[in-house]
């Protein structure tokens, strides 16, 4: 089967989903590409968008309408050749609906599972829980004839595991998109001793069509991105449990935050990430990851507590940043949650005094918006840190240290064997959490 | 010419678009109606009563699409209640709508009809994004050959000339000679506080040039998003007058340009340019003008012209007969069309400096010279010698198929 046939039939589950409905797109619009090309027309192409919730599929389509409609309008010099023949469409604006209602036409949204069971890849979407991702998986692969090709987009569970428990032997591989997909570059690709090696070329060549950097991941659980992101967090609070032996817990946060974000010129502070993701994202995903950990607890009594108290981050359907370690207005910082008193203490009442313990920042910060555009990354962060660590504030000697764990974390993923060189661990935390430099590197040494 | 046609009373909005600090795509913006009474009042104010003006005509090439609005001549009562009751219309030729504009104004004035006649031209077009403008800009040319035409369609037009140029004369002698146009839009834009590019700080204006290479796969073959006038929304206005009129309106000749020389144009729309690198429409309308006036080149101190992408200010600069054809690119990059070269071209910006508001464009550069040649050009003011009194203006609708030349003498 070559390429553009395997992609004629395609399932994706959990597609109503955060990250189903981002891969569902791609997917979508990669398929209407190849059926444009002049030896695949009258092919037909189907793309089933299975899920279980018949409200999310309801908004799905809206979705796509949007997405591609703005893909459409960006490649239209291209749109024009593919659709030279149709003597009916001659403006921009005939063609790019004509590819929008095309790219719609070959999604076919439903709640039936057993629409999979004739597809030729699976892409696997649903919730982050191995159990209910074996028993989908096993149910489509016995009804479905074609021997499919499975792509889960599980962060955290090891893939070999799936491949036994539903008995797809070589046929599964973790094909781990970044949220969101449509924008996210980095995909992490974790194959099996068993998986088929067109499977994995194939893998590669659809990464590549979808302009995607693909990072190989050894098949531990957590893999590299959330290997380096779920133990940084964890130190992260546990240096604000440090800090808070002498002030608030809410103080610390905000400090700890502002520590991992500005001095450690992030994209985010460590708090603000884990908002980003989810405080039940991050607890479940340790949840998966801990019981392979051999040496070290991958757990935060903090995290369950959040979770008890109803506290848990997260994006609204609009994108709109829920409320957890942090409260927000339009995407701004106001408050911290005081875990004691149950709400949410506002910026303004202790920042000032935060901001004078932890010190200026040091001769040569640049924000890491400025920060992240510049070529030479080596010339600039060299000698910033460097000046970061002659500085003798409370604030530079916590980043120092942060950076330093930082550094540890990404060597140790490279000794356990999880990424396969130094590179790849920077690439991930690069592409895949923006940072403006690897955490794997001489700054702190 | 049966009496003396004169212009006064020059007004420009804001060309607005990117570019422009207060420009935001996704705020609301004023619409067409508010760049129309802009124009008109910034018009009316200089001469204190509107009932002083006998007739409005408007130049537009394509509110029915950037718009849905038709009809223009009627928002001539927008401007001042005084124009309800008067003549008032709409006149199209593509982006030479505003040089009809000025043509019909100076028609009626000629004509008896009107002793003064207020001209307008505006195009707001910041409605849709630019790869559905491309359509709507498309209608300059012809519809039947759109199918084949490029997504961008005049940038397309363009870049086939442009590529035709390179072939003949060499690629970088060419782009040389239209990094020099575009940079001498943009730092005479920066002197004129309505120009689109007013705000741009690029220090490096050459290195960023050669920075954005041409690219076919995203845009065009042959020219890059520098090579093209903006997309903009904006409107002008001047008063077109005879002498008895410009007494009626109390204004000294010294504040007026007299239109010595002009010539309207057109080709065949439904045919291929005879030769890629020649505008032979404006050559010939410039010809026309020019004996019209009885003057010659080194009469003139100052040329606005259509530079909807740098290869067309080269191609004019040839169809002029300021250089020879194919050696345009180099008597732009000696510096001869720069504001204090030996032909000053374009000084307030031109299309890619100053702005594009398409159907505004031809009122616009009237609007330029009549600055330049009564001392109103404010930082933007360039020499004007007494042996050289003369200015002028050249707007081109499509392909080189509409075109309005016209010669202007200081007052």
């Amino acid at each position: 089967m070559t390429y553009d046939e395997r992609l004629q039939q395609v399932a994706v589950l959990g597609a109503a989903g955060k990250m189903g409905s981002g891969i569902l797109l791609l997917t979508a619009v990669e398929m209407t590409d190849i059926s444009l090309k002049p030896e695949n027309k009258g092919k037909t192409f189907v793309l089933n968008a299975i899920d279980l919730s018949d409200e999310g599929l309801a908004g799905l389509i809206d979705y796509l309408r949007v997405q591609v409609l703005k893909i459409a309008e960006k490649k239209t010099v291209w749109l024009r050749q593919m659709y030279a023949d149709r003597a009916d469409l001659i403006e921009n604006f005939d063609i790019i609906d004509q590819y929008v209602n095309d790219v719609i036409q070959l999604v076919r949204p439903t709640t039936a599972i057993e629409t999979a069971y004739r597809s030729s890849i699976v892409f696997e979407a649903v919730t982050e829980n191995k159990d209910l991702k074996v028993k989908i998986l096993k149910q489509i692969d016995e009804n479905n004839p074609n021997k499919p090709w499975y792509f889960t987009n599980t962060s955290s569970v090891p893939i070999h595991l799936i491949e036994s428990e539903a008995a797809l032997k070589g046929r599964v591989l973790g094909f781990h998109f970044y949220n969101p997909p449509a924008v996210q570059k980095l995909v992490e690709l974790i194959v099996t001793p068993n998986s088929q090696p067109e499977m994995k070329q194939f893998a590669l060549d659809y990464a590549k069509a979808l302009r995607k950097v693909v990072v190989p991941s050894n098949d531990v659980a957590g893999f590299i991105g959330n290997g380096h992101f779920m133990r940084d967090a964890l130190y992260g609070i546990n240096q604000a449990l440090e800090l808070a032996k002498n002030r608030p817990f809410y103080e610390a946060v905000y400090m700890i935050n502002k520590v991992s974000q500005d001095f450690l010129v992030r994209p985010m502070g460590i708090f603000q990430l884990i908002d980003y993701v989810g405080i039940d994202v991050v607890q479940f995903i340790m949840k998966v990851m801990n019981p392979h950990m051999t040496d070290e607890d991958l757990h935060s009594p903090i995290l369950d507590q959040l979770m008890e108290l109803g506290v848990k981050g997260g994006q609204q359907s609009s994108g709109a940043q829920k409320d957890g370690f942090l409260k927000y207005e339009k995407g701004v910082i106001t408050a911290v949650y005081d875990i004691n008193k149950q709400a949410y203490i506002a910026v303004d009442e202790f920042a000032a005094s935060c901001d004078q313990e932890l010190g200026e920042l040091p001769a040569g910060h640049k924000p890491w918006k400025a920060a992240v555009r510049i070529a030479d990354k080596d010339s600039h962060f060299g000698p910033y840190f460097e000046a970061l660590k002659q500085t003798n504030t409370l604030g530079a000697k916590l980043a120092v240290k942060y950076g330093q764990n930082s550094d540890a974390i990404g060597r140790k993923l490279v000794s356990d064997g999880v990424a396969n060189q130094e590179a790849d661990v920077n690439t991930v935390m690069l592409t895949g959490f923006f940072h403006a430099y690897g955490p794997i590197n001489n700054y702190f040494a | 010419m049966q009496k003396k046609l004169y212009m006064t009373a020059g007004f420009n909005t804001v060309s607005l678009g990117t570019g422009r600090k207060e420009f935001n795509p996704k705020k609301e913006r004023p619409g067409i109606e508010h760049y129309i009474s802009e124009a008109g009042k910034g018009v009316v104010k200089q001469i204190g009563d509107a009932n002083k003006i006998d007739e409005t005509v408007i130049g537009n090439f394509m509110a029915a699409r950037f718009n849905k609005q038709a009809h223009l001549g009627g928002f001539a009562g927008l401007v001042d209640d005084k124009l309800e009751y008067k003549p008032s219309l709409r006149v199209e030729g593509a982006c030479a709508s505003g040089g009809l504009s000025l043509i019909s104004a100076m028609r009626s004035v000629l004509a008896g009809t009107a002793e003064v006649a207020l001209s307008l031209g505006v195009e707001v077009q910041n409605t849709v994004k630019a790869i559905y403008g491309a359509d709507i800009l498309a209608g300059a040319g012809w519809f039947q050959n759109r199918k084949t035409g490029h997504a961008f369609f005049f940038p397309g037009q363009f870049s086939d000339r442009a590529g035709v140029y390179y072939q003949k004369y060499g690629y970088d002698y060419a782009r040389a000679g239209m990094r020099q146009w575009f940079v001498n839009a943009i730092e005479n834009a920066r002197l004129d506080p309505k120009a689109q590019e007013h705000h741009n700080t690029t220090a490096d204006l050459a290195g960023f040039y050669d920075k954005m290479k041409p690219n076919g796969k995203t845009f065009v073959d042959h020219l890059n998003v520098l090579d093209c006038s903006k997309v903009s929304d904006g409107a002008s206005g001047i008063l077109v007058s005879s002498e008895e009129g410009l007494q009626k309106l109390g204004i000294d000749k010294s504040q007026a340009v007299e239109i010595t020389g002009w010539a309207q144009v057109t080709r065949n729309i439904t045919k291929d340019p005879v030769d890629p690198v020649e505008l032979t429409t404006i050559k010939k309308a410039a010809e026309k003008a020019l004996a019209m006036a009885e003057i010659t080149l080194d009469q003139v101190a100052t040329i606005e012209t259509h530079d909807c992408f740098s290869i067309a200010g080269l191609l004019a600069v040839e169809a002029l007969g300021l250089a020879e054809k194919g050696r345009g690119a180099e008597y732009v990059s000696d510096g001869n069309t720069a504001r204090n070269g030996a032909m000053p071209m374009n000084t307030t910006g031109g299309l890619i400096g100053w702005g594009h508001p398409t159907g505004a464009t031809g009122v616009h550069q009237a609007v330029t010279i009549w600055q330049q040649l009564t001392g109103n050009a404010g930082q933007a003011q360039i020499d004007i010698h007494a042996d050289r009194p003369y200015g002028m203006t050249i707007n081109m609708g499509g392909d080189d198929v509409t075109v309005v030349a016209i010669v202007y003498k200081r007052g």
